[in-house]
C-alpha cells in the first residue's frame, strides 16, 4: 500500500501532531458551537482526533488540515446524530449547562442572549454562519466543508444573519417586551 | 464620580444602536466564539495523542523503515 508520498515517516507524523494541537481549540470552538454542550463537543473531538489519525495517511501535507479537521468533525456530528435521532432534548441540555457551568465565560449577558438566540437557528444555517462568521473559512472553504454548493453557503449565511437580527431586535430590546404583554391584556379587555 | 455613574446607566449602553445590525452580530459571534477558543484544551486529548503516537511509533518500525522508493 505504498502512495506517491512515501510512508508516513516520525517527521512528518510530528508535524502532523503539532499541526493538530495547533487547530484543537477551534476545532472545540466549532464542536461547541455544533452541539452547545461541552460534553458532548468533547467526545466529538474525541472521535475526530481519533479518526483523523487514522486517516493520516490520506492527509496531503499542503492542503488545508484546519477544514480537512472541521470535514470530519462535522461529518462525525452529523452521523452521530442520524444514529440517535435527534431524540436528546438539546435545547434543555444547552440551557442547564449554561446555568450551572462558568456563566462568566460567555461573557456579558449580551453575549449570552446572542447563544440563545444562535442556538433557535436550523443546523446548516448555524454551521454557515459559524463557519464563514467565525471559524476564518471563505465560502467555497465552507461550501466544501459543508458538501454543498458555495451559493447555498451563502444565502445561508444570509437567512442565519437575517433571522438572528429578527431574534435580536426583539429580544435585545427590554423594553418591547413587557409593552407587548401589555398591549395583549389591553386588547383582550377592550375586546370583552 | 456622579458622572461616571451615569455613563454606566443602562441608557448610556443603547449608544450601538447607530451599529449596522450586521456588524454587530458578526462581532457578537466572532466575541462568542472566541471565547469558546480561549478556553484550556482538556488533558484528554494531549494525553490521546501522545498515545495514538506512542502506539504507532511501537508499530511503526515494521511499515515505515523500508521504502523502496527512496532506497537505491
Amino acid at each position: 500500500m505504498e502512495t506517491s508520498d512515501g510512508p508516513t515517516t516520525p517527521q512528518r507524523q510530528n508535524d502532523f501532531k503539532r499541526e493538530m494541537l495547533s487547530l484543537l481549540p477551534g476545532l472545540r470552538a466549532f464542536a461547541m458551537s455544533l452541539c452547545g454542550r461541552h460534553d458532548k463537543a468533547d467526545d466529538l473531538v474525541q472521535e475526530t482526533i481519533m479518526k483523523a489519525w487514522a486517516k493520516q495517511t490520506s492527509y496531503q501535507p499542503d492542503t488545508n488540515m484546519k477544514a480537512w479537521l472541521f470535514t470530519i468533525l462535522r461529518n462525525e456530528f452529523y452521523s452521530q446524530m442520524r444514529k440517535r435521532g435527534r431524540e436528546v432534548s438539546d435545547a434543555d441540555g444547552i440551557l442547564t449547562e449554561k446555568l450551572s457551568t462558568h456563566p462568566s465565560q460567555y461573557g456579558a449577558l449580551d453575549l449570552q442572549d446572542f447563544r440563545k438566540a444562535l442556538d433557535t437557528l436550523p443546523d446548516d444555517q448555524r454551521e454557515a454562519i459559524i463557519l464563514v462568521g467565525a471559524s476564518g473559512f471563505a465560502y467555497e472553504e465552507a461550501a466544501e466543508i459543508c458538501g454543498c454548493a458555495t451559493g447555498t453557503i451563502k444565502s445561508r449565511v444570509s437567512r442565519a444573519r437575517s433571522r438572528l437580527q429578527e431574534i435580536l431586535s426583539v429580544n435585545g430590546d427590554g423594553d418591547f417586551g413587557p409593552d407587548a404583554g401589555t398591549a395583549a391584556v389591553v386588547s383582550k379587555i377592550f375586546a370583552a | 464620580m456622579d458622572d461616571d455613574n451615569k455613563a454606566g446607566s443602562s441608557k448610556a449602553r443603547r449608544a450601538p444602536l447607530t451599529e449596522n445590525p450586521n456588524d454587530a452580530i458578526s462581532r457578537k459571534l466572532q466575541a462568542l466564539y472566541s471565547s469558546l477558543e480561549q478556553e484550556a484544551i482538556p488533558d484528554r486529548f494531549l494525553d490521546l495523542l501522545e498515545k495514538l503516537d506512542e502506539v504507532e511509533q511501537a508499530s511503526g518500525a515494521g511499515t515505515g523503515e523500508v521504502s523502496p522508493n527512496t532506497r537505491r
